[in-house]
């Protein structure tokens, strides 16, 4: 069980942990927070499967990736904290309003 | 350049956001001028490739134009054209300022997607037109859209995550995110499926497939009009075009059994987004779960899996953009002349505003696929496809939609001829918004016409694979 293997499996773990808590879980950070550790999970994978070159040498390739999409994901939860506090203010209550 | 100018038009408008309306027209008209040079030289000259900043591929980013990306720039570019006109007119001075840079962040996504060429660039043009997409849908303010927005915003952040975990496994496996690389590279192997089970799903959470378009009808229903416009039109198009370079670019190792599950997906969107469209009070509501029908058609493509099957779906999706955009700008023109969008009660609108009915009924003849319009030829290809491939069941679903479409549309125009019992104020409404949603409906019609003409451009650097026959 090589290291490049165990991180990969946490990463992916994350990625379910992030979907299950997303799905469950009524308040709206509780939504917010589980998309971040998504987030983490993909970018982890991306970084420990770049270790597997032949010279021993990370692959930077994914490293670029792997910051691209953290700008990404901080622009987009930045949205989402503005979003939750505007639909509290708006309902009373920071979780998704009920489809009618 | 079709995708600076627009990043400078919303950096201006944040800079001088008095001035925001003249600079997102001016902008709107260059951007139109770029695309059409940009027309002209791939029709000339065949499919391009640019480097960006003069660095290839692995490293940099390149941009492709071919047929299929140049007409989903065109449709974008005219579509922008009637919305930029129809919004001048729409917002007044203080949603404006809002409205304006978030649209032109919107279409500088939406043009960088369609001429990405490798798949991590895919992913960060959607993830730009995710947010841009979820800001304008907040930007009515009111509990409804506040709610339907911040669903939409998750919803595509999952869906995102998903494309991403797909993308990684692909870079992974075959060392590029180029898409024409990974066409030569590709192998089937576990990791291969699991990339593309992936991509697939979160694809499909941002084009609203049945059964994933819960989100769909709360967003597009409480937006302003042409915001709802902009996303029924273009925004759930661009998922659904980076699942068609998928697919045809680099899965052509897909399975069957996944094509007929696609295509299933499709017929059940089309007889449930039908039969709950006739369901609704609400005009707008309405319209947006014609779009979920309208999107169900696109994916009865996959099952046929023929160039042919392709084109029509191509030729679906354009003469939808065209029609929804102008049954949008209809609804939102009955919206500000009664101030109320209850169908029961839409109290002669086709006396008071016939050029807004006119729109409605033309971009619902569209729709509804009858002759002569764009979305008449698409289903003609489609039905013809799959009449050649043996599988004439779903021929049998586009009829079915056809006559869901045309109950709900002729519903609507009855209701806009008959008088209601309460009365209400009623306001007049700019002549540059109804002029807009006319414009458009008959662009929709018009589709149908030049037909081989727009065919012709599709093979442009053949997207589709060659034919055989």
């Amino acid at each position: 069980m090589s290291a490049v293997f165990v991180y990969s499996l946490v990463g992916i773990g994350l990625f379910n942990l992030g979907l299950y808590a997303l799905i469950i879980y009524p308040h709206l950070l509780r939504k917010i927070l589980a998309v971040n550790i998504m987030g983490s999970g993909v970018f982890l994978v991306l970084v420990a499967l770049a270790g597997r070159t032949a010279s021993g040498v990370p692959d930077p390739v994914p490293h670029a990736m792997v910051i691209t999409g953290i700008v990404v994901a901080v622009s987009a939860t930045a949205l989402a904290l503005v979003l939750m506090l505007r639909v509290s203010a708006a309902t009373g209550q920071p979780e998704l309003p009920e489809e009618k | 350049m079709v995708i600076l100018l627009p990043i400078v038009a919303a950096l201006s408008c944040f800079l001088w956001p008095g001035r925001s309306i003249w600079i997102g027209l001016i902008n709107t008209f260059t951007i139109v001028l770029s695309v059409a040079g940009l027309s002209l030289q791939v029709v000339e000259q065949g499919a391009g490739r640019y480097a960006v900043g003069g660095w290839e591929a692995p490293l940099g980013i390149a941009l492709v134009s071919d047929g299929l990306s140049l007409l989903m720039l065109m449709v974008t570019a005219v579509v922008g054209l009637a919305i930029s006109v129809y919004s001048s007119c729409y917002f007044n001075q203080d949603k404006a300022r809002h409205f304006w840079p978030l649209w032109m962040l919107l279409w500088a996504a939406l043009n960088a997607l369609f001429l990405s060429a490798d798949i991590f660039n895919i992913y960060v043009t959607l993830e730009l037109m995710g947010l841009a997409a979820v800001a304008l849908v907040a930007l009515a303010g009111g509990k409804n859209s506040l709610g339907a927005a911040m669903r939409y915003l998750l919803v595509s952040l999952l869906g995102s995550l998903f494309y991403l975990l797909g993308v990684v496994l692909l870079y992974h496996s075959f060392g590029t995110v180029d898409m024409s690389l990974l066409a030569q590279r590709l192998e089937s192997s576990p990791a291969v499926w699991a990339a593309m089970g992936l991509m697939t799903s979160g694809l499909l959470l941002k084009t609203a497939l049945f059964p994933l378009h819960f989100w769909l009808p709360p967003a597009h229903g409480n937006a302003p009009a042409p915001v709802s416009a902009l996303l029924s039109a273009l925004v759930v198009k661009a998922s659904f075009y980076i699942l068609l370079r998928l697919w045809l670019e680099v899965f052509p190792v897909a399975s069957f059994e996944a094509g007929q599950l696609l295509g299933l997906l499709g017929a059940a969107a089309v007889l449930w987004g039908g039969v709950l469209a006739l369901r609704q009070t609400r005009l707008k509501l309405m319209i947006a779960y014609s779009t979920v029908m309208q999107i169900g058609y696109l994916f009865l493509a996959f099952p046929l899996a023929s160039i042919a099957g392709w084109k029509a779906a191509v030729y679906l999706l354009l003469s939808h953009a065209l029609a929804k955009t102008a049954m949008f700008m209809a609804a939102g023109n009955i919206l500000l002349y009664e101030g109320h969008d209850r169908i029961a009660e839409l109290d002669r609108v086709a006396q008071r505003l016939p050029m807004t009915l006119g729109a409605f009924a033309l971009a619902g003849v569209s729709l509804m696929g009858l002759p002569p319009s764009g979305g008449f030829i698409g289903k003609w290809l489609l039905l013809e496809a799959a009449i050649r491939s043996g599988q004439w069941w779903w021929g049998i679903v586009l009829i079915a939609g056809g006559l869901l479409t045309g109950a709900y549309v002729f519903k609507v125009i009855g209701f806009a001829f008959t008088q209601s019992n309460l009365p209400h104020e009623s306001r007049a409404v700019p002549i540059g918004m109804e002029w807009a949603a006319l414009f458009m409906a008959m662009l929709a019609i018009g589709l149908g016409f030049i037909a081989p003409w727009i065919l012709s451009i599709m093979d442009t650097g053949s997207p589709f694979g060659v034919a055989t026959r």
